[in-house]
This record gives structure tokens, sequence and C-alpha cells, in this order.
């Protein structure tokens, strides 16, 4: 066997196959319901790469995926309420993608050229999360409107037209197959960058920004352009689940949905989208059987999650996990390569 | 005329002394030691539940807040060393378990006590100037708030542990090779912070409904004035909450409550793009200028 072979036989890409193999066979052996369930999951699953590629690969920390999130998904409800032919949806999907790129690229204007880093990131996507909140949340008098879409406070848009390509209304399967190929194209996007100039200036940036600096990269402009682009995947996120329920509240963007992607992306493995997926996927699942039998205790196991994580696992669950499978099992003989979800702390 | 001009500054220093109290705690810990506590909120909204149960069983109402403070002291003392110490020199995981913590008393406060307790009235009655009443209870606030700045000033110029403190901040490795115990001044700092963002809750618990997510109330503002304050507790402190003070103040008296709060965010982004230090950072650059 080559090594570049070798190199490419590894837990994670074992696993990443499998995964998908098991989410495209998924809809024939499970009823409409639990495809369509299935694909709210996978929607949740693009929020939450959006996340991994700026944390995970930039080392930038945002609380403001949700806030995109939401973002995106008011700009097609606001579209759809205001042009009523179905036929333009598309448009309006790219409209949310595009709202949502631009309103990162604003925020991320005045961070990143501002010289604000690390914990202050945190604290200003947070504020502005909040923000966003209880502006949407206050906006249930008649005199919030754009257009003839009514924002409606804390009830939000509803029936909101579903996504429709040449007046085939995108439902159900053929949602499913729509938000499975958005997340997988995302997902090989992040796994070529990994393996380009591009995605090893990102790495450097989150390394050791100083220095990257020094290498002539103009970190500020690539930080501003990546936290650009994550916000375009969360806004991506953020029209698919407005088309997927066919409502949007400002609960979507509350704190609780800003944490989400957070523990996700912690907990699974920051520096690994693979890992990302496949604990995305398992939680979702469980958190879903928890909430059936009583919800109250689901956010205390969401904060023990994250406790434990940073304490025991900061590297993730899933990503130390095939960490261990790779060192004990696979990698016999096969000689160390930097990788993108290698580094060190 | 007059009557406006008493209520504006009574908007004023209402919501300077909201800020102040709300991030005192917030800022010390934030200033020593890089780290944002995200669970701020809810150690606030402990020092509330700590108060109202303990004036509810009739203890006297300035022993309850003192021992609303202490309490939460003690507990940001656990907090501490089971949580923070193992995380020192990784601020940004330290953002992550403080959120679990964050999430872990919200969730736990709510099992254990309920979604509310029924609170207090605003004890100390009220005065009214030209028509408009105030109450003398936030007045008191006010004072106290001012109180807490020289007392954080005293703390932090002349004492021994604010020397040792303000090296631990400046430069923590030769502050250690000096003989300073470093990981003592974090866990005392911690306490400290912690200590404070307890009585800020006890503080207003008499005017607040008291439920478990009372915390958000105080977490927002009080983020907005450590970006906008920058590193230094003291001087960042007391000019942020004054700026953000005037501006909260007008835009609310001028347009509602909302616009009050949404101007607080543009400044605050407006500010770190100006002043990536915040005000700590103009300050000091002010200080070094006029030495030379």
């Amino acid at each position: 066997m080559s090594h570049k072979v070798k190199n490419t036989v590894t837990t994670e890409n074992i696993c990443a196959l499998l995964v998908f193999a098991y989410l495209i066979i998924y809809p024939a052996f499970h009823s409409a319901y639990a495809t369509l369930n299935m694909a709210n999951f996978l929607i949740t699953v693009i929020l939450a790469l959006s996340l991994a590629l700026i944390w995970g690969y930039t080392g930038i920390f945002s609380y403001a995926q949700a806030a995109f999130y939401g973002i995106g998904g008011y700009t097609y409800a606001i579209f759809c309420k205001n042009f009523t032919d179905p036929s333009l949806t598309p448009i309006f999907l790219l409209g949310g993608v595009i709202v949502g790129f631009f309103v990162a690229l604003i925020l991320g204007y005045f961070m990143f050229y501002g010289g604000v880093n690390d914990v202050y990131v945190a604290l200003v996507t947070m504020c502005f999360t909040l923000v966003l909140e209880t502006f949407l949340a206050q906006t249930a008098g008649p005199e919030w409107h754009i257009g003839s879409a009514q924002l409606g406070g804390y009830n939000g848009i509803n029936a909101v037209t579903p996504l429709t390509v040449g007046g085939f209304p995108i439902k159900n399967l053929a949602l499913y197959i729509f938000a499975l190929v958005c997340m997988t194209v995302i997902y090989l996007t992040m796994r070529i960058l990994e393996k380009r100039n591009l995605g090893y200036c990102l790495l450097s940036i989150r390394e050791n920004r100083q220095r990257s600096e020094m290498f002539g990269y103009n970190i500020s402009f690539i930080q501003m352009m990546v936290f650009a682009v994550s916000g375009a995947i969360a806004g991506l996120a953020g029209v698919l689940y407005t088309s997927w329920g066919g409502y949007i509240v400002p609960s979507a963007v509350g704190m609780t949905q800003a944490t989400t992607p957070v523990v996700l992306v912690a907990a699974g493995g920051r520096k690994n989208p693979t890992a990302v997926i496949i604990f995305t996927l398992i939680y979702l699942a469980i958190s879903q059987k928890l909430a059936a039998s009583g919800s109250q205790y689901s956010l205390l196991i969401l904060g023990l999650i994250l406790l434990l994580v940073v304490l025991f696992v900061p590297k993730g669950i899933i990503h130390s996990l095939f960490e261990i499978i790779d060192r004990r099992i696979i990698r016999i003989g096969r000689n160390t390569d930097i990788r993108i979800g290698g580094g060190s702390e | 005329m007059l009557a406006g001009i008493v209520n504006y500054l009574y908007q004023f220093f209402d919501s300077f002394t909201f800020l102040i109290l709300s991030v005192s705690g917030l800022a010390i810990i934030f200033g020593m030691m890089g780290i944002i506590n995200l669970a701020h909120g809810e150690f606030i909204m402990l020092g509330a539940y700590a108060f109202t149960i303990l004036a509810k069983a009739s203890v006297p109402l300035f022993l309850a807040s003192v021992l609303g403070a202490i309490f939460v002291g003690l507990f940001g003392y656990l907090v501490d060393k089971l949580v923070i110490s193992r995380l020192y020199g990784r601020p940004l995981d330290s953002v992550v378990a403080t959120w679990g913590i964050s999430l872990l008393l919200r969730q736990g406060i709510l099992i254990i006590l309920g979604p509310s307790l029924p609170g207090l009235t605003t004890p100390l009655g009220t005065f009214s100037i030209g028509g408009s009443t105030y109450s003398v209870y936030r007045m008191m606030l006010t004072i106290i708030a001012i109180l807490i700045l020289m007392g954080v000033y005293i703390l932090f110029h002349h004492t021994q542990f604010g020397l040792h403190s303000r090296a631990t901040m400046q430069e923590h490795t030769i502050a250690q090779a000096l003989g300073i115990n470093t990981k003592r001044m974090y866990s005392i700092t911690f306490m400290l912070g912690s200590a404070l963002a307890g009585l800020c809750g006890a503080l207003y618990a008499p005017t607040m409904t008291i439920t478990p997510t009372m915390g958000q109330a105080f977490q927002n503002d009080s983020f907005v004035t450590v970006i906008v304050g920058g590193s230094d507790p003291l001087i960042g402190m007391a000019l942020s909450g004054g700026v953000l003070g005037i501006v909260q103040s007008a835009l609310s008296l001028m347009f509602g409550t909302f616009y009050g709060k949404m101007g607080l965010l543009v400044v605050a982004i407006i500010v770190i793009r100006v002043l990536p230090n915040g005000f700590s950072g103009l300050a000091e650059k002010y200080l070094v200028n006029r030495r030379r």
C-alpha cells in the first residue's frame, strides 16, 4: 500500500463513510416522519459545522451562530411574506445566505479590525445575540413590519412558504435530500480545505496569530472573511429550518439555541468536522428521547456534559476516540503527518 | 425644568448604579485572571435567592445582604477549586466551562426551588419632587455603588494584597518569581468577585421578581460594561459605568428602555473599534504621556 492510501485509512475517514452511507439509506428504512425529523437534525449539523469552521479551524469563539441562523431564517420568512410567488423561493434562500454573510461581515469588520480577539469576541457575539433576541421578542406590535411581513414578537413569523424549485415544493424526502447535499458539500469543502494552503493559513491563525501576521498574512481580513462565511453557512441552516417548519421565532435566536452549537462542537471535537457530525446526530437523538420523558433534566445534562468535557477531554469526546483507535489499531507503521485535527493546544 | 433635571439625574444615577453593582464582580475577575465568568448572572441570582430566603426568615435586611454576599463568595471559592483553577491560562475553555456552570445553576435552582420566589417589597419608601416619585432605596444603592468603587480603590492601591494582585495582573510569571503565590491570588480574586456578584443580587433582590433566569437581566449590561471598560477593574469600571450610564439614561428617557439597551450595544461596538483596550487603555495612555 502506498503512503497516500495508508494515510487516508483513518478511523475518522472510515467513520465518515459509514455515517454518510447510513444517512443515504436512512429514508429507505424509516417512516416519512422519522425522515423529516432527521432532516431537522441535519440542519442542526450544518449550524454546528459553521461553528466548527470558525472556532475549530480558525480559533475564533463565536456565540453569534444562532443569531446568523435567525437572521437567515427571518430574512427568508420576510421575503416570503412580501412576495407570495413560490417559484421565487430559491432566490430568497440565497437572500437569507447573503444577508447572513453581510451581517457577519460587518460585525467581523468591527471586531477584527478593531483588534478584538479571544474572550472579547465571545463577549461581543454574545451581546449581539442577546440584543437581537430582545429586539425580535419585543416586535409584537403592528408597527413592527417589513413590507407586508409582521415580525410578530414572541410568536415570530408563521405559515412561511416552503422552498419550491420549479413548481416542485422541497418537502419531506426532498428536503431531507437537499439538507443532506448541503451538509455534504460543506463537510467535503472543509475536509479539502484541511489539505490546502488556505486551510493551513486558518490553522496558523488559530495556533498563533502574531506569528502568522509576521509571515505576512493579513489576519484581520482572513478572520473577517471566515467569520462572514460561517455566518452565511449559519444563515443557510436558518433558511432550511424556516422552510422545514414553516415558522421562525425569536427563541430560535435565543441563548439556549446559541449554546447548542457550542456544546455540540466542544463536546464532539471542535477541530474535527467528522466528530462534530457524529456527536451532533447522537446528541440530538438522545436529547429528543430525554425531552419526551421530561425535559427539565436535559439542560442539566447539557451543562454537565460541557463541564466534564472541558475538564477531562478538552479535545472532544469523538475526536479523542478517533485518536485512541488510530493509535491502537490503524496507525501501526504509518508515518506521522501534520493534520489539521492534530495540533496540540 | 428643575423637575426634568432631577428626573434625568435620578435616571442617570439609577443606570450608573445598576452598571457598577452588576459589573464589579465580573470586572475584578476579568481584570485579574483574564477569565470571563459566564455564570456571573447566575452568581447574582444565587445572591438574590440567599438574601430573599434569609429576609423571609426575618433576618435584618442589612445582615441578610452581607450573608448573601458571603454565601456566594464561598460558593465561588468552591467553583474555583473544582473547575476554574484547572483552567488557568485557558481563557476560552473557561468560557465554555462557566457557561456549563451557569446552565447547571439555572436549571438546578428551577428544579429545587421552582419557577419563582415571592419577592419582598422595596424598603425605605419613596419621596417626590415636582410630581414624580423616587425610591429612597435606589438612591441608597447609588451610595453603596460609590462605596464599592472606593473600597476597590483602597483594596487595590493601598493594601499589600492590592500590590500583589496588581503585580500578578501585569506579569504573573515575574510576580511568581518574586515569591507571590499567584494561584492563591487567583483564588482570592475569584472569591471576591463572586462575593461582589452575590452582593449585587442581594441588593437588587427587593426590587425585582426572584426567578432562576433573573441573572440574564444583569448579564448583558455587565458584559457590555466590561468590554467598554477594559482590563483595569477600577478605572475601566468607573469610566464605562459613567459613560454608559449617561447614554442609557438619556436614550431610555427619550425613547424607552429598549432603545437604552440597544444604545449600550452600539456604544460598546464603536468603543471597541476605536479603543481596543477600552477606557482603561485610554487612561493608561494618558497617564504614560503625562509622566513623560
